[in-house]
């Protein structure tokens, strides 16, 4: 086995908590009776985004149905008491960066509804009612080689595959890259450095060969040959079957397909630390993977591909990973998009009396939620139940400066003199300590033993900047 | 037990009191309280020594220093209508160290005007934790120094001693008598050495047994509660420039009696390495290490006092600030590689 490689700058090593699940294989879930599906679900224009209120909506005869809702009006592709099938396309990509949408069930479509969002608070989602009797669909592999490069791109578009890993960037855009960008390596991203989260660890031990087959059909996008996965070695059963995988497949084809074990590290799983583990390069500040010539996908996202272009299914499945000490059974599990929380919750036996704070993501970077009528959407890696022991609710007090935050910041930021800044009003000059580089990964309020809410505190400061950036442009013209 | 949630209105009575917050939702386990208490710790060591050689005196002197320091943060925090934080154990530090750098044999009640000092002018006027410019404990030591100049440069105790007789300390008679006049009075150099590295030598309650000292320090190094930058650039420069300019010629210094001898680990391990007052990043930690160590022998050797680690190191406080501000860390991505 090589050398197991990681980056050199901060990082922290947090209780893995793995254990729970990675040893459980992935289990269907049962079709829940209602599904929401977000109509935002990735980075850029919400499915079937017409117009804003304000503007007078255009009339449309290709749209079948419009949704009124506070702010937008969405023109959408089916319409209310509507009968779906289950992997119909029921939102569309607009003219601008998006995702195209799937019904995951069979069923009625039920209308466009506010629904609790991890993030935004209330978004709206098409719901459907799940018909019970309704069959699973089935699809039949065809041999992709044999199509052209602008035929697989389009079946990832049509597939409505974004980013699984949590950004949610529409993949399609991702690996349209211009001509005159020089592209030399394919990074998959299985480090899955998050405490807790064993999704991708399952992805990569149960259906390995899917993802090296989703690798090689990247490649062939892109037009190179040589991929990296990055797999940290805490999951040595994850490196030895995709090498299985890899010996099994792609020699056939020309491809150069490699794993590299990573050390446990986090973020090992950032996009930038994983390339300077990778490759040694280290993206520039305010840069883009491209600049280093490397696209980075998440292992869960090259599977879809695969499923997208050699299945023809498009997203509306996803394997996630349900843990935690407040949780009745931690599970890995493949769920229907849109399947909310309390299905979940109650196929998996309750919640526990000691249970505190329910996360949707990882425990370093997650969203804490206060309902679980929240349903899954496409960026969900798990939903994390942490009991009572298992958060640190003391409240915070002044920073003594202790510096622990800068060594453990990957990104060479200084959290500590945002937040002193910030708690004195002068947030507008915390861009000197490097507010924008800032990657929100959590490691500095994870070592800080005064407990600041170091990431809040970023957050917030960007979030001022953006304010008063708005402000000023509306005073100028 | 488990319970299943089967309606909406079940979800949320369930639910109410699930806690949100800003991500990351787990933490470490370290703490203020955990560092400030584990520092405390690592200065019982000494302070156990100092019982056995200098006599019950020196932990009366302690307690009084404790009690005084953690009452001045109390009592002023109440006043000032501030959060009392008396519990993170950072009061009680300031008053161990206040009591470990005065000499046992002064009067009862000496820590108390030391601690207002460093508690309350010091620490609570600056703001609090975490604001304060000096070295608390080491402002309180100055004051006292300029208020009761005779009692804190006369009261040493001669260990094995039990009676307090005036003595002197040994840099006093290296500075005033040399080498020769050190061996007259404490026995020949090897024997010196073997003595002052276990803390049988005059000098303050907590800063004269240097094996104790480094056991505490190189637990806090081992817990990477301190890095070892800080110590190991004050004690290596005082020992490099004692040795080029401490003796009769030049490069004929003695190193290692300098560093054993007054409150060299001390400062070295528990004084400058102060959080607060000291930088955060590498580079500025050892430029400010090797500022106390030239700044130490400097007094040491053509000063009016016979020690200089504290003013040393209180003339290098202020300057942390604009260490922090001259030495950042690299921003990734900033260097082309």
């Amino acid at each position: 086995m090589k050398r197991s490689a990681t980056f050199p700058r901060g990082g922290i090593h947090p209780k893995e908590e793995k254990h729970l699940t990675k040893n459980l294989p992935v289990e269907v879930m049962p079709l829940p009776a209602r599904v929401s599906l977000f109509l935002k679900q990735h980075i850029g224009e919400p499915c079937g985004f017409a117009v804003k209120k304000k503007q007078l909506p255009p009339i449309n005869e290709e749209f079948l149905f419009t949704a009124r809702h506070p702010g937008a009006i969405y023109q959408l592709l089916v319409n209310k008491k509507e009968r779906v099938s289950e992997g119909e396309l029921i939102g569309s990509i607009g003219k601008k960066l998006g995702a195209n949408l799937h019904a995951s069930v069979d069923g009625t479509v039920e209308g466009v509804m506010d629904v609790p969002h991890p993030v935004e608070g209330k978004a709206p989602a098409i719901v459907l009612a799940t018909d019970p009797e309704a069959k699973p669909a089935v699809y039949s592999s065809i041999d992709w080689t044999r199509l052209s490069r602008e035929e697989l791109v389009a079946k990832i578009t049509n597939a409505g595959i974004v980013g699984l890993g949590g950004a949610g960037f529409p993949t399609h855009a991702k690996v349209a890259i211009k001509p005159d960008v020089k592209m030399e390596t394919l990074i998959l991203n299985g480090a899955e450095c998050e405490p807790y989260l064993t999704c991708d660890h399952r992805i990569m031990v149960e259906h390995g060969d899917e993802v090296v087959e989703g690798a090689m059909i990247l490649l062939t996008v892109l037009g190179i040959d040589s991929c990296v996965i990055g797999v940290e070695d805490n999951k040595p059963d994850a490196v030895q079957a995709l090498k299985t995988a890899i010996s099994q497949n792609s020699s056939s084809l020309g491809f150069k397909i490699t794993v590299q074990p990573l050390r446990v590290k986090y973020p090992q799983g950032s996009a930038k630390q994983l390339i300077q583990s990778i490759t040694g390069k280290q993206v520039p500040e305010f840069g883009r993977s491209l600049d280093v010539g490397v696209i980075v996908q998440n292992v869960g996202t090259t599977r879809a591909v695969y499923q997208a272009v050699v299945l023809g299914k498009p997203l509306y499945e996803k394997t996630i990973t349900i843990s935690g000490r407040g949780i009745g059974r931690p599970a890995n599990l493949q769920v229907k998009i849109g399947t909310s929380l309390t299905d979940i919750v109650n196929y998996l036996g309750g919640v526990k009396p000691n249970l505190a704070r329910v996360v949707v993501g990882g425990p370093m970077m997650g969203a804490a939620v206060s309902s679980l009528d929240i349903p899954i959407t496409k960026t969900t890696s798990g939903v994390i139940f942490l009991a009572r022991d298992e958060i640190d609710t003391r409240d915070y007090g002044p920073c003594i400066r202790c510096g622990f935050c800068l060594d453990a910041c990957p990104m060479g930021v200084e959290p500590n003199m945002i937040g002193l800044y910030l708690e004195a009003g002068r947030w507008n000059e915390t861009e000197q300590f490097g507010m924008n580089a800032c990657i929100e990964c959590g490691s500095c309020a994870f070592v800080c033993p005064a407990k600041r809410p170091l990431v809040q505190f970023v957050k917030l400061a960007k979030l001022k900047h953006r304010f008063a950036q708005r402000e000023s442009k509306k005073k100028q013209p | 037990m488990t319970t299943l949630i089967k309606t909406k209105s079940e979800a949320a009575s369930e639910l109410s009191d699930l806690s949100v917050s800003v991500s990351p939702h787990v933490k470490s386990g370290e703490s203020v309280e955990k560092i400030m208490w584990t520092v405390v710790a690592c200065l019982l060591p000494p302070l156990i020594l100092s019982v056995m050689i200098f006599g019950l005196r020196s932990l009366l002197i302690t307690m009084i220093g404790v009690g005084s320091c953690v009452t001045t943060e109390a009592v002023s925090q109440r006043l000032l209508r501030k959060p009392v934080r008396i519990r993170d154990g950072s009061a009680v530090i300031t008053g161990m160290l206040l009591a470990y750098v005065i000499p046992p044999g002064v009067p009862l009640w000496m820590p108390i005007p030391g601690a207002f000092m460093a508690i309350f002018v010091t620490k609570i006027l600056m703001g609090g934790i975490g604001f304060n410019i000096f070295n608390p404990a080491l402002i309180g030591r100055a004051f006292l120094m300029a208020g009761y100049p005779v009692a804190m440069t006369s009261a040493w105790v001669f260990p094995s001693r039990v009676d307090a007789i005036s003595t002197a300390t040994p840099l006093y008679v290296m500075k005033h008598y040399g080498i020769s006049g050190l061996v007259e009075k404490f026995g020949p150099l090897s024997s010196i050495r073997h003595d002052f590295f276990l803390g049988i030598q005059p000098g303050c309650i907590g800063e004269t047994s240097a094996l104790l000292i480094l056991a505490g320090g190189l637990f806090l190094l081992f817990k990477g509660y301190v890095t070892w930058h800080i110590p190991v650039s004050v004690l290596g420069s005082i020992g490099f420039f004692t040795w080029v300019f401490g003796g009769e010629a030049m490069f004929s210094g003695p190193p290692l009696l300098a560093i054993l001898s007054g409150g060299a680990m001390l400062g070295a391990f528990f004084m400058a390495t102060d959080y607060v007052t000291s930088p955060n990043n590498r580079t500025g930690k050892i430029i400010f290490g090797v500022g106390i160590g030239a700044l130490t022998v400097l007094i040491r050797l053509r000063g009016g006092y016979p020690e200089g680690v504290c003013y040393a190191v209180l003339l290098m406080n202020p300057l942390t600030p604009t260490l922090d501000r001259w030495f950042k860390p690299k921003r990734f991505g900033t260097r082309v590689s």
